[in-house]
């Protein structure tokens, strides 16, 4: 949950990468790390093991600087994606404000990406959260190889939607990344909500920071 | 508070830092280090040593330490929500470090429970911010 310390005058997100190994998390943040200014951002912290696969977790913190006087930062955090280090996923989701899924586009990866999909649903079970109510935004990175699936495929995978109870938020919202198509739409009666997904080619900072401007927006719409 | 735990212990610096990785405060000498990294760190090595203690059948590990040559870290919980940090030196020891803590643990989790129990939920920001920031977003992450 975002951190407003009144007596500091901070306001503090938690943003956690996650996805599937080798999906390109922790690409995304070096991508960020080298490109933003540098007075806007903190170390990059991996703890990774010796052949940088990522361990426990990276971490990159950027300021937005004051704004209408509280000091605004965001914590970007990435995963290790690998199942076996699931504890050391969990724990870094604890507290989190707003989650990044980074899928890997590859035809041989969906699997891969079903079960971290799956895992991050349980894992976020566990701490209480719920994933539908959270700022979340999924990246298709890997967008430019070959074997990269039809973007139709990964979203009705990976991104099917949940159905809207409140009527009050029963009206088409037009996703505003992807001309003509929806974020919220009624499909055979029931109203339907998906997250705004975004393609990227992370190694060449396709699509990086296009989510990082939603999700950062989103997370700061939710503070109210 | 934590000004009197220097003094009582000897000890350089104190920090509050939250369990989710944010600092809160910090008393003493400046240290050097990048504050922001170290409190993302801290929670992270506390939070997996629960987990370590969980396997052990215990609840938690209420205390950490981390013994360096000269340099020197004694990590306790306060009320599940904060790690209270010491970092102290060779001039003063262990022991002392460990009894002055665990009075000012008791002291600490009484305040933040208060204050966790009167904290409004939901803190709203100020009309404008959101509109603010997004522009900072766009200049910042590129529109």
């Amino acid at each position: 949950m975002s951190l407003i310390n009144y007596a500091s005058r901070e306001i503090n997100c938690k943003l956690v990468y996650y996805g599937p190994g080798l999906g390109g998390k922790t690409t995304n943040l070096e991508y960020i790390y080298e490109k933003v200014a540098p007075t806007a951002k903190g170390k990059l912290i991996s703890l990774a093991t010796e052949t940088e696969r990522t361990l426990f977790f990276d971490f990159l913190p950027v300021d937005l600087g004051t704004i209408r006087g509280f000091k605004t930062r965001f914590h970007l955090y990435t995963v290790p994606g690998q199942v076996y280090y699931n504890a050391s996923r969990k724990l870094i989701l604890k507290g989190v404000d707003g989650v990044v899924f980074v899928a890997d586009s590859q035809v041989e990866r969906m699997e891969a990406n079903l079960e971290a999909m799956q895992n991050l649903y349980d894992n976020m079970v566990q701490h209480g959260y719920d994933l539908t109510r959270l700022p979340f935004v999924i990246q298709y990175n890997k967008r430019d190889l070959p074997n990269a699936a039809p973007i139709r495929e990964l979203q009705e995978s990976l991104n099917p939607g949940w159905p809207i109870e409140d009527p009050a938020k029963h009206r088409p919202v037009p996703d505003p990344d992807r001309p003509g198509e929806f974020l919220v739409y009624e499909q055979d009666g029931v109203w339907i909500e998906r997250v705004p997904s975004f393609e990227g080619v992370a190694v060449q900072g396709v699509g990086v920071f296009d989510t990082l401007r939603t999700i950062s927006k989103r997370v700061l719409k939710a503070l109210g | 508070m934590l000004d009197q735990l220097l003094r009582d212990t000897g000890a350089r610096t104190a920090l509050m830092v939250e369990r989710s990785g944010q600092m809160l405060a910090t008393v003493g000498e400046v240290p050097r280090f990048d504050h922001v990294a170290f409190a993302s760190l801290t929670a992270a090595d506390f939070s997996a040593n629960d987990q370590l203690a969980r396997m052990l059948g215990e609840n938690e590990f209420g205390a950490l330490f981390h013994q360096g040559e000269r340099e020197s870290l004694y990590l306790a919980d306060v009320a599940r929500r904060v790690i209270l940090v010491v970092l102290f030196d060779t001039s003063t020891t262990l022991g002392l470090v460990k009894l002055r803590v665990r009075g000012a643990v008791t002291d600490l989790t009484a305040l933040f429970e208060e204050l966790f129990a009167r904290q409004d939920p939901s803190p709203q920001v100020e009309a404008g911010f959101l509109g603010d920031a997004e522009d900072e977003i766009d200049r910042l992450f590129g529109a």
